[in-house]
């Protein structure tokens, strides 16, 4: 099947965005939230990061995936595992990781921490520390979008799916045919519950159905496939057929938050996802579309170059003063 | 002098808003079509058009989010939750997404929508379909909250919530519907302002919405027993205008609170609690009437009884201040 998808893959790579130039671009943003995970990680055992925090490493190809298929311009809405899809929008990393560590220079100032964060400038319309909330955000989004010709974007998790926010704003999109794609990232646990304990119906994307809505279920480990499926969400939302529910089943490397070993999880369970990073698997399509070990290595030290960068500088940043940023419940 | 309906004030500040700024939008169950429950918005669907006036499912959860995500991105959305005891269910939505954004967000921007709902007893809907919602966000950071007692007020305080940046609950009390008055003389009413609603210098009274009527009524019959008696028009639970009402105890130095509500956990006492704690030198009495401590009842005669009426308010006036009624 992978060879099949890498031929489909090669036979498309000269059209516009399908070349392995492009995809090995993907590939570092994919790397860059790798990376910045681990940092957080590290850090946050230091000390530096405060409260908990939510590491979305092992899942990186769904946010890369969906946002390479959208415009600058267009909507997304993350969840409080959200810096994947900060960074996978275009959120700068030194700001992000600023912002994990409470400093003045923080993409929100120190403000919203790891599991709120907001970057409009960027279209990162918020991340949401209640489960679901992205949903509805995408779906507000998505009713300004539908004036201005965007589109708007949930990421959210299984979880998420047993939430009134899902079948309240699934319902509406449908209804008034919403430019919206729900992006579910199904990493088969709600914090420490395996899914299938606490979800009827086995798979999520076939909820869609009961609203008459699109949908697929995608390999997300499988960054080609998350963008295909993406694209074409997207695609038809832009040309007015209305909303799409993506069901990107993928599994997070660390454990729901921080006070979490993820002891749950069956060791051959993890072996078994582990054997399919999605990093490994975009390395694979790489070397296979034609790039060399050195394109990747070239890639690889440059963003970690970048990270480092972003480490130190936020490090160096100072925290907010709270007799000069206290600021006020209103705008005035 | 014009007279002007209550509900009608609600609908024509709707119109005049809607027609003033494209970026205005209008939603909720039964409101375009129907023109509402009470009858509160007819016309507006056909005059403006489904962009911008429409009906949605019975979500209320999905359209405090809609609203909310459709403000941060360039419209400014009213909404009508159609009755204030529906408001438990869009709390996540409001409490942590529209009231929290412009903070959190650094202010990269603020939360523009108004959501409207028909509050209040005295209609004999029974426990979940009479409930004023307006303590409930009371202790909320970044939501105002507010609510008219006459005609010219739910007009003005309307349109200033529609152009106001910031999430505002508006709350339009169910007895005042029927209610006319006089047209407003000024385009809108600031927010976060109480009004002196009757002037006097022997005891403040404050109450908000349907309340503000029935003391007006007790102080007129006060007046006949020599007690005179001024009334503050609360106007807005967030922010809190405690110096009106610290301007007035200053002048008669006794106030009464008349809440149609809990005295635990409602508005009377937070804010009595600022009044004794800023002004306790100028206070002689000062109480609370409020409801009993039971969800609103349907029988005509429980529900008489539960709701503190111009005929209770001025009997506990009288009693406290020792008169004794004329009659």
């Amino acid at each position: 099947m992978a060879g099949t998808q890498t031929e489909r893959a090669r036979e498309r790579k000269d059209q516009p965005g399908e070349s392995p130039a492009e995809y090995l671009d993907r590939y570092g943003r994919m790397r860059l939230i790798r990376r910045f995970e681990q940092e957080i990680h590290r850090l946050f055992l230091k000390g530096e990061v405060h409260g908990t925090t939510h590491l979305s490493a092992g899942q990186e190809a769904v946010p890369v995936g969906v946002c390479s298929a959208l415009e600058p311009d267009d909507y997304v809405a993350g969840t409080y595992r959200g810096h994947g899809h900060a960074l996978a929008k275009g959120t700068d990393p030194e700001a992000l990781a600023a912002e994990m560590l409470g400093r003045a220079t923080g993409v929100c100032g120190g403000r919203a921490g790891s599991m709120n964060v907001v970057d409009l400038p960027n279209g990162l319309v918020g991340c949401f520390g209640i489960v679901g909330g992205s949903i509805a955000a995408a779906t507000g989004a998505a009713v300004s979008a539908q004036r201005q010709g965007r589109v708007a974007v949930a990421f959210f998790g299984d979880g998420a799916s047993n939430q009134g926010y899902f079948h309240e704003c699934l319902n509406w999109a449908q209804v008034f045919d919403l430019p919206v794609v729900y992006v579910c990232e199904n990493n088969f646990y709600g914090e420490f519950t395996p899914m299938a304990s606490v979800t009827a119906g086995g798979e999520i994307g076939i909820r869609a159905a009961s609203f008459g809505m699109r949908s697929q279920v995608v390999d997300g480990n499988d960054l080609w496939a998350v963008r295909e499926a993406a694209l074409e969400a997207v695609g038809g939302a832009r040309e007015g057929a209305g909303p799409t529910l993506l069901e990107c089943q993928t599994y997070r490397h660390y454990g729901h938050s921080k006070s979490d070993p993820a002891k749950y999880r069956p060791p051959d369970e993890v072996e078994r996802w582990l054997a399919r990073d999605p990093l490994d698997l975009a390395r694979a399509r790489l070397l296979d579309l034609g790039l060399g070990e050195e394109d990747l290595s070239a890639t690889d030290a440059e963003i970690d170059a970048q990270m480092d960068r972003a480490v130190e500088g936020a490090l160096a940043a100072p925290y907010p003063d709270p007799a000069q940023q206290s600021g006020s419940e209103f705008r005035e | 002098m014009s007279e002007l309906e209550f509900r009608t004030a609600i609908r024509d500040a709707l119109d005049e808003e809607i027609e003033r700024d494209p970026s205005v939008v209008f939603f909720g169950e039964d409101v375009a079509l129907a023109g509402g429950v009470f009858m509160t918005t007819p016309g507006l669907h056909e005059k403006h058009g489904q962009e911008r006036v429409f009906d949605t499912p019975i979500s209320e959860l999905a359209m405090a989010g809609a609203a909310f995500g459709a403000a941060v991105t360039g419209l400014r959305p009213v909404i009508e939750v159609m009755f204030g005891d529906f408001m438990a269910l869009p709390m996540d939505s409001l409490v942590n997404q529209s009231a929290k954004f412009w903070y959190v967000s650094n202010e990269q921007a603020s939360v523009p929508l108004v959501v409207r709902s028909a509050v209040g007893a005295g209609g004999r809907f029974g426990a979940m379909h009479s409930q004023i919602h307006g303590s409930w966000f009371q202790g909320i950071p970044g939501i105002k909250v507010v609510g008219a007692s006459n005609p010219a007020d739910a007009k003005g305080l309307l349109k200033s919530a529609i152009r106001d940046d910031n999430p505002v609950i508006f709350l339009e009390h169910k007895r005042l519907y029927s209610v006319k008055g006089p047209a407003p003389t000024e385009e809108t009413v600031p927010l976060g302002k109480a009004a002196v609603a009757r002037e006097g210098r022997d005891i403040t009274l404050v109450s908000a919405l349907r309340g503000v009527r029935d003391c007006l009524e007790a102080a007129e019959a006060l007046a006949s027993d020599g007690i005179d008696v001024e009334v503050v028009d609360i106007r807005s639970l967030r922010p809190l205008d405690h110096e009106t009402v610290l301007e007035s105890v200053a002048k008669t130095n006794r106030v009464m609170l008349v809440e149609e509500g809990t005295r635990v956990g409602g508005w009377a006492g937070n804010l009595l609690g600022i009044v004794a704690a800023e002004g306790l030198h100028e206070l002689d009495d000062a109480w609370i009437v409020a409801t009993d401590d039971t969800p609103a009842p349907y029988s005509p005669t429980l529900e008489d009884a539960w709701l503190p009426a111009a005929g209770e308010i001025a009997a506990a006036v009288r009693e406290r201040l020792g008169v004794s009624a004329r009659v």
